[in-house]
């Protein structure tokens, strides 16, 4: 019982931290219609910059600032927000297909900067040591990693809350008017530009802010936590939850890190150890048919968008 | 070196360039960014793996081709890759992005490239595992050009055939029925629809050609540096680079924006650490979409 509850417990941090990132490229995607193929890069920078904020200090490394908690989470979102605006002002006025060709080339150069600048990421060997504060707060994985979940749950809520203020503001709705028509959009006098760079930045440091966090759980960050799948599997989770929809943002990473744990535990029961190399494999195959399978049956997820988001639109 | 580094760079760009041709096709006349597409080149060389193999069980074909590595079953392979992975990106077609071309936009072909990538990827891996295969274990001796230039009879063979496809695609679009309807299809979807082309017949056309060129590209791939799963998805930077670079539907942009890519991560070793390569492509990218968005050949639309 104790082993099924602390499994659920850590099960609900990794699938929040997700939700969150996920909850970013919503707002991206599914309300901008900004196609970000560059996920995994923004979750690393958040991932390092909460690392070097936050972990001890080391010989040879830059960083090791030793500071709270919440400076290091406040610190990635700030650290892949700048990120965001400076690839933002480059990529922002690519249409489309070319956006995602252009962020998901800027993951892979930040996975390069992550690999080979060992003075700030300490290369191949990562970071390693960065505090937990539920471990000051209490003895046992149990105790520690209840609270946690109750940390996550928290900022997921924060986030929650937060966005859906903001998409139901009337800056929010400009969003979608950009998204369905920037011509009519711009008629308007809205400045599309401005308004698709402040999205994209907003979404990129609650990416970051989810790096942090899992940085912070894990206790380590290194170059191979935020290779390209992550950027496939926070986007699964966005389509199969449905894209528009915040809840729909959480449940799509629900769903999907429970079909990514469960089915490595499947395999992990059924496959002889030495065939356990390919199990990951195996995972991701699932991964991408959950994806092409949601397009094709069921193309708005799990949850579809909110038809109305202004709160004045039901009063007439 | 710099020599070196540029005969290397034409012959990696022979490889990006073919792998980018279906790329560019894809993007101009069927309108998405295919991220699966650099699959292909990677089911490419395996196909061509699995006929090698099969050839040489059976007893092979014979010997070697003069100072080449290779005899008549790697020719053979070549075009059963080509053939096999044609089939491949027309049953996908068939299962998945036709299907989808229907209902939604294009930007749900892309996610769905993406979920397309992870599941051709990580097949390969299951079925063939992770470790780096070679078609022979012949050695090759190193020719020596003028200028102290080092490269394997493989690598002549390698770039005599890309001359030998693109000659034979340029034909195909120019001079057949087929080819003209693909080229009218580019410009125009519905002018070419009303003026009797036959849209679904050239859609399954651009799939065939792309493949075949992924294929080649993928076997060539193979047999100058080795198989692995990833032989693709490394190349998925190259790949956009040369497509965008060309200008998106232009043979000769796709093929000249490979050699550009190639040349340039080639060189770029002499001025940046050799571990910083694999950016050159994405800095391509961005430089060609912020000073020439419609690429080298493409018209502005």
């Amino acid at each position: 019982m104790i082993g099924v509850l602390s499994y659920l417990i850590f099960f609900l941090i990794l699938a929040l931290t997700f939700g969150i990132a996920v909850m970013g490229l919503n707002l991206q995607w599914g309300f901008t219609g900004l196609f970000n193929a560059g996920v995994a890069g923004f979750l690393a920078v958040g991932g390092y910059t909460h690392a070097i904020l936050t972990g001890p200090a080391r010989d040879a490394v830059f960083g090791g600032f030793e500071l709270p908690f919440i400076v290091g989470l406040l610190g990635a979102m700030v650290a892949a927000g700048v990120v965001a605006i400076i690839v933002g002002l480059v990529t922002l006025r690519l249409r489309d297909e070319y956006l995602a060709v252009a962020t998901f080339g800027i993951a892979v150069s930040i996975q390069l900067v992550a690999v080979n600048w060992e003075y700030m990421t300490g290369g191949t060997l990562g970071l390693i040591g960065i505090p937990n504060p539920s471990k000051v707060l209490a003895d046992g994985p149990l105790r520690q990693n209840a609270i946690y979940l109750a940390l996550v749950v928290g900022v997921t809520l924060l986030a929650y809350i937060g966005l859906q203020r903001i998409v139901q503001s009337p800056w929010g709705r400009v969003l979608k008017a950009i998204r369905e028509d920037e011509v009519a959009a711009s008629s308007l006098g809205k400045n599309p530009t401005r308004v698709r760079l402040e999205a994209f930045t907003l979404g990129c440091s609650l990416m970051g802010l989810s790096g942090a966090l899992y940085v912070g759980f894990i206790g380590f960050v290194g170059a191979t936590d935020f290779l390209p799948i992550i950027t496939f599997q926070i986007w699964t989770m966005l389509i199969v939850g449905g894209s528009g929809n915040m809840k729909g943002a959480i449940l799509g990473a629900m769903i999907v890190w429970g079909v990514w744990t469960g089915s490595g535990f499947a395999i992990s029961k059924v496959v002889a150890p030495e065939w356990q190399a390919q199990s990951g494999a195996l995972q991701a195959v699932l991964i991408g048919l959950i994806l092409v399978l949601t397009l094709l049956m069921r193309p708005k997820g799990m949850i579809g968008e909110d038809v109305t988001v202004s709160r004045h639109a039901t009063d007439l | 070196m710099i020599l070196q580094h540029t005969a290397d760079g034409i012959l990696s760009g022979a490889i990006i360039g073919l792998g980018a041709i279906g790329l560019s096709f894809t993007m101009k006349i069927l309108r998405f960014a295919n991220f699966s597409h650099s699959e292909l080149l990677t089911w490419g060389a395996y196909f061509g793996l699995i006929f090698i193999s099969v050839a040489t069980a059976m007893g092979g074909f014979g010997g070697t081709f003069g100072p080449l590595s290779f005899g008549w079953p790697l020719i053979l392979a070549l075009v059963f890759a080509a053939v096999a992975t044609s089939l491949l990106a027309l049953l996908l077609h068939h299962l998945i992005f036709e299907r989808l071309a229907k209902v939604t936009g294009h930007m749900t072909m892309v996610f769905a490239s993406f979920g397309v990538a992870l599941l051709l990827r990580n097949a390969v891996l299951l079925i063939f595992g992770a470790d780096p295969i070679y078609y022979s274990n012949t050695l090759q001796f190193a020719v020596k050009l003028p200028g102290n230039v080092r490269v394997l009879p493989d690598q002549v063979f390698l770039l005599g055939l890309t001359i030998v496809v693109v000659i034979a695609l340029h034909l195909f679009l120019t001079r057949s029925r087929t080819g003209i309807a693909m080229r009218a299809t580019a410009e125009s979807p519905d002018l070419a629809r009303v003026s009797g082309v036959n849209v679904n017949n050239v859609v399954r056309w651009v799939w065939v050609i792309g493949a075949s060129g992924a294929a080649v590209a993928g076997v060539l791939y193979g047999l100058t540096v080795q198989l692995r799963p990833e032989l693709g998805f490394a190349l998925i930077l190259p790949l956009f680079a040369a497509a965008i670079l060309g200008g998106a539907g232009s043979l000769y942009g796709a093929v000249l924006g490979g050699l550009i890519v190639g040349l340039s991560e080639n060189l770029s070793v002499m001025i940046i650490p050799t571990t910083y390569k694999p950016a050159v492509p994405f800095l391509l990218i961005l430089a060609i979409l912020y000073f020439r968005p419609q690429g080298l050949f493409g018209e502005k639309s």
